[in-house]
């Protein structure tokens, strides 16, 4: 049996940062836009549409990626339930980041509206108009956003206790630093 | 994996990098916060505008929160060649595109009286068989009374009731006009303009500047309008009764369909793109685009127009936005009132349908 790998593949450290950046810049240009209404709210949504797309498509690659590839361990003396909520919340934010596009995509369809990512470039509709399904989808879309802005923040949080207090190699597993 | 022989972190050292965690993630959250407006209690954001119309007019479950009182149309565009030229847009160059519409009064409030507004709207989607869509919303008048949000923000809470005595203070509009010198073009207008007898008797402005592009590129800014044709003559006066536009369109349709000729005003050098409260004066070109259509109508709790936002910025390739802020602002604020109504069409059902007494 080959040794457990110390680091994340190098596609999927790849795949990680560029969509951390990503997600937290969704979070904000969603965030912003929503309570905004000024032209900022305009380009913000001009952002937010394609971005979304763009990191429902990564997220795809990125499931392959982590199934086609082996993880490094969590630390053998790890306390359990700080091992539940690892595993807990990479679920989390793997199925939100696949959730949240899809929501926008459904509540923009179930609106009636036509779901454009640029003047030209359009999309389906992922469900037939129906107002009170968008009513329930652009809520769940908010709220499930917010929830992920604070998984984002517990995962933050949690890399910066393993890279600073627990200094186990954690951290150093997605950064690809050897120390 | 685990390192052990790195050394035990002394505890001012433990507390410190806990600290420093702490402080990153109290940066990210206290931006996050500012970004979505908890940190900036001051700025205009889309609720505080519906939330103050809701102010204004009452809440009325499922209906708009503006323009509330109205009816659903049906019909189709037809094409002129003349903007073909100036516009890509597939709603220019195809015969015939669908369209639904909606006829309105601007006022929060369902059961207005017909005649207790001078200005009647008109929204309209066209549907173009390449998926895309335009939605404009058009009123009466030839400018609108201000050119900001801020502006209109200012205006509906000059309107609004005062808690003591649940009426408007009647103070409020003139020291609010007084204060908004911009508001002249309009005030102009609307001191002539009388609440008219049909909704197919009157003008349709779209009143902010848009650009048509070609299939070159070429950017070209316009104001549109839809100008009746050989409907009665405007002046009739309004009959008695508070709710005779859906009565007089519906009787109007029965004999027939409903034309507007679809203008394009190209603007001259130096009109203001950005200021829907000026009028653009003097000699203009104007491309008749097209002739709309109206073949039916619907009661809109049921009509196919009641679950459409018109969003002034839904437009198909071949049309673009001006950087005009009420367009961003208008955009935004639909949105917010169409989640909230959306959520409430049931209600639209058991709602009275006439105006209350």
């Amino acid at each position: 049996m080959n040794a457990q790998p110390r680091f994340f593949a190098p596609l999927a450290r790849l795949l990680h940062w560029l969509m951390a950046l990503m997600i937290i810049a969704m979070l904000f240009i969603g965030a912003g836009m929503a309570a905004s209404v000024s032209e900022r709210h305009e380009w913000l949504i001009h952002l937010h549409k394609p971005l979304g797309i763009a990191i429902l498509a990564l997220v795809i690659v990125r499931l392959v990626v982590r199934f086609a590839t082996r993880q490094p361990p969590l630390p053998v003396d790890l306390p359990l339930w700080q091992v539940l909520a690892a595993k807990a919340s990479h679920l989390v934010l793997y199925a939100l980041m696949l959730v949240l596009p899809l929501l926008g995509w459904a509540m923009i369809s179930a609106a009636g509206d036509p779901v454009m990512l640029s003047s030209s470039v359009q999309l389906p509709a992922l469900v037939a108009a129906n107002a009170p399904l968008f009513a329930v989808l652009r809520k769940a879309h908010g709220f499930l956003a917010y929830l992920l802005f604070l998984t984002v923040l517990l995962h933050l949080a949690a890399a910066l206790f393993h890279g600073l207090i627990r200094r186990d190699g954690v951290l150093q597993s997605m950064t690809g630093t050897k120390d | 994996m685990v390192d052990h022989a790195r050394p035990p972190l002394s505890p001012a050292g433990l507390v410190l990098r806990l600290a420093g965690i702490g402080a990153v993630v109290a940066l990210v959250a206290g931006a996050f916060a500012y970004v979505n407006g908890t940190l900036d209690p001051q700025r205009l954001r889309p609720k505080t505008l519906v939330n103050a119309l809701e102010t204004n007019n009452g809440v009325h479950p499922g209906f708009r929160r503006n323009h509330a009182k109205g009816v659903c149309v049906a019909g189709y565009f037809e094409s002129s060649a003349q903007a073909r030229a100036y516009s890509s847009a597939e709603v220019f160059s195809a015969a015939k595109t669908p369209v639904i519409g909606r006829f309105a009064l601007p006022s929060g409030n369902p059961y207005a009286p017909d005649s207790s507004v001078p200005i009647r709207s008109f929204a309209v989607q066209f549907s173009q068989a390449n998926g895309q869509q335009w939605r404009t919303g058009m009123n009466s008048m030839p400018v609108f009374p201000v050119g900001t949000p801020e502006a209109f923000y200012a205006m509906l809470k000059a309107g609004a009731s005062a808690p003591a005595t649940g009426k408007p203070n009647p103070a409020g509009m003139p020291a609010f006009f007084a204060a908004h010198p911009e508001t002249a073009a309009f005030l102009t207008w609307v001191k002539t303009a009388k609440p008219s007898a049909s909704y197919a008797t009157e003008t349709y402005n779209g009143i902010n500047a848009f650009y048509l592009v070609g299939a070159d590129g070429k950017r070209q800014a316009v104001r549109w309008e839809v100008v009746p044709q050989s409907q009665d003559a405007v002046g009739d006066t309004a009959p008695a009764g508070a709710d005779f536009l859906e009565k007089d369109l519906v009787q109007r349709l029965a004999a027939g369909p409903l034309r507007w000729q679809l203008n394009m005003t190209l603007a001259n050098p130096g009109d203001p793109l950005d200021d829907a409260s000026k009028t653009w004066t003097g000699e203009h070109k104007v491309l008749n685009a097209g002739t709309l259509v109206l073949q039916t109508s619907q009661p809109q709790a049921q009509g196919d127009c009641r679950d459409i936002n018109f969003d002034p910025l839904i437009l198909p390739s071949g049309i673009e936005a001006s950087n005009d802020p009420l367009l961003a602002a208008r955009s935004a604020a639909y949105a917010s009132s169409y989640l909230r109504r959306a959520g409430e069409v049931s209600a639209l059902h058991s709602a009275p349908q006439e105006s209350k007494p």
